[in-house]
């Protein structure tokens, strides 16, 4: 099964921009269960589309003004949720922050 | 008839073994169902075979079979799904009830408390969805699309079906405990849905079966049957609350507060007391009391103090120590208590009033029981504190 974490923490995130992951990545890698991702620039710098009756409106930053935001995203692909809350879980970011586990959308068998 | 009781005991396992075979939520009740049909047809002329248990899961994994064949899947899966037999007939192989596995998968932590109440009904007690919506005074419409949409979260989020790992099942086992309790209360606190707090028993019985080394199943087992046995008491004959201390005990359901204590002393013998455990012992020492005088306050005030000590317990604890030394001291505690968290509690001020009552602060008592009136969330609390309001403002 393969789920996006999407990793958000509030303002305060910022001042663990610089952290690292604490060798999660590493172990991560090492059980083969990443399958992509990577930090996000704050949410300031964000550009939002939408395409309304064919014009195309472009808005100066996030979809949603809320106070958390996503700082990073990672791909996972492993056996079920319980091992992709195990492994969300030992992210530094859930000590935080908030990590959302969502399933990737994959055609019926 | 017998096909009821059947029905109520077999409808989780058929079901669970069917889920495990097909890994279909939808085609295993579907198939159970068309089992249970067929039986209904079929027993009344045949007779109720040996086993019923192991017809209706043939019969119903048969139906599967058919099923995935006019689907044209892979043979791997055919296959699987008919080596059913094979399988319940080797004793060496170790495979944990599924109806365990069907009563982890259904109390995930991972779906909301509503969707895992009404999926254990409906999957592992067979209540129909129009019983569950009816009991939860929702539309049918409203609980079929809840029990749709936890079905579909199981599949599409990938939450496995399976008794967790031993290290996730510290965490997980409360999850199921807490789903049970719920649905006893569910059933206890409503005359109505009194049929939830059968099954919530019925359930845990189950529970305690297949997981003997969890103390704390046998806990709520305990705790669920000691307040089931005073379920006739508790109202009077016009709806209103009876407490404690005023009910028949005579009428209390005595075999059934025996096995509560044995069960519950078996788990004691763990070494390991919970909080079901914690609260059954003080419901036993309530229970096992000849008359109201006779309970053992003290030890139900030091067995309130080993639980986690929330507003609530605080409080009851506080009631406790009142009655084992005197209504001044319980009153005393009381106070100490209502500047904290339990502003609106309706039990707080209703609890003033009774100290106040005992020490014959009538009219004290009397504005308490007004304060704790409007606050009450039932109508059977309500009638009974009017009756004592009635009480406390005759003579004054």
């Amino acid at each position: 099964m393969k789920y996006l974490l999407m990793i958000a923490g509030d303002e305060s995130a910022a001042a663990h921009a610089l952290d690292g992951c604490d060798g999660w990545t590493e172990e991560m890698e090492g059980r083969g269960v990443v399958a992509g991702g990577a930090g996000l620039r704050p949410p300031d710098e964000a550009t939002t589309v939408r395409v309304r009756d064919g014009d195309l409106l472009l808005t100066d930053g996030p979809f949603a003004e809320t106070k958390e935001q996503i700082g990073g995203f990672v791909l996972i692909d492993c056996a079920d949720l319980d091992e992709a809350i195990e492994i969300a879980s030992k992210h530094p970011a859930a000590g935080y922050g908030t990590i959302e586990i969502r399933p990737v959308f994959e055609p019926p068998v | 008839m017998r096909f009821e009781e059947i029905y109520r005991q077999e409808w989780g396992q058929v079901v669970a073994t069917l889920i495990r075979l097909t890994g279909d939520w939808e085609l295993a009740e579907e198939c159970a169902q068309e089992a249970f049909a067929a039986a209904l047809q079929r027993w009344p002329k045949d007779g109720v075979p040996d086993r019923p248990g192991a017809w209706l899961t043939t019969t119903a994994r048969n139906r599967a079979i058919d099923w995935l064949r006019r689907e044209a899947v892979g043979a791997a899966k055919l296959q699987q799904v008919a080596a059913l037999g094979v399988e319940q007939s080797d004793p060496a192989y170790d495979v944990p009830d599924d109806r365990l596995r069907l009563m982890f998968t259904c109390c995930h932590p991972a779906l909301a408390m509503e969707a895992r109440v009404a999926l254990t009904l409906r999957t592992l007690a067979g209540l129909s969805t129009a019983e569950i919506a009816r009991a939860f005074l929702v539309p049918e419409t409203t609980m079929s699309k809840r029990l749709t949409r936890a079905k579909q979260k199981i599949q599409h989020a990938g939450i496995p079906y399976r008794v967790p790992p031993a290290h996730l099942l510290p965490e997980r086992t409360p999850a199921v405990l807490a789903v049970l309790y719920l649905l006893f209360n569910e059933g206890y606190s409503d005359v109505v849905r009194s049929q939830l707090a059968t099954e919530a028993i019925r359930l845990a019985r189950l529970l305690v079966q297949l997981m003997p080394a969890e103390p704390e199943a046998a806990g709520l087992l305990a705790l669920m049957l000691l307040h089931d046995s005073r379920r006739e008491t508790r109202l009077a004959p016009d709806g209103a609350l009876v407490t404690l201390d005023d009910q028949d005990r005579t009428s209390w359901d005595r075999p059934q507060i025996t096995e509560a204590v044995d069960v519950l002393d078996s788990a004691l013998r763990h070494g390991e007391p919970g909080p079901y455990q914690v609260q059954a012992a003080i419901a036993a020492c309530h229970a096992t009391a000849r008359a109201a005088a006779d309970t053992d306050w003290p030890q139900i005030a030091a067995l309130y103090a080993q639980l986690p000590q929330t507003p609530v317990v605080a409080l009851n604890r506080a009631v406790a120590i009142g009655m084992a030394d005197g209504p001044a001291v319980g009153l005393h505690l009381v106070d100490e208590l209502a500047a904290g968290e339990l502003t609106g509690y309706h039990l707080l001020p209703a609890t003033r009033a009774d100290f106040l009552r005992r020490l014959n602060r009538r009219t004290e008592a009397a504005t308490a029981y007004r304060e704790a009136l409007a606050l009450a969330a039932t109508e059977a609390e309500r009638l009974y504190l009017q009756k004592r309001l009635q009480e406390v403002s005759v003579r004054s």
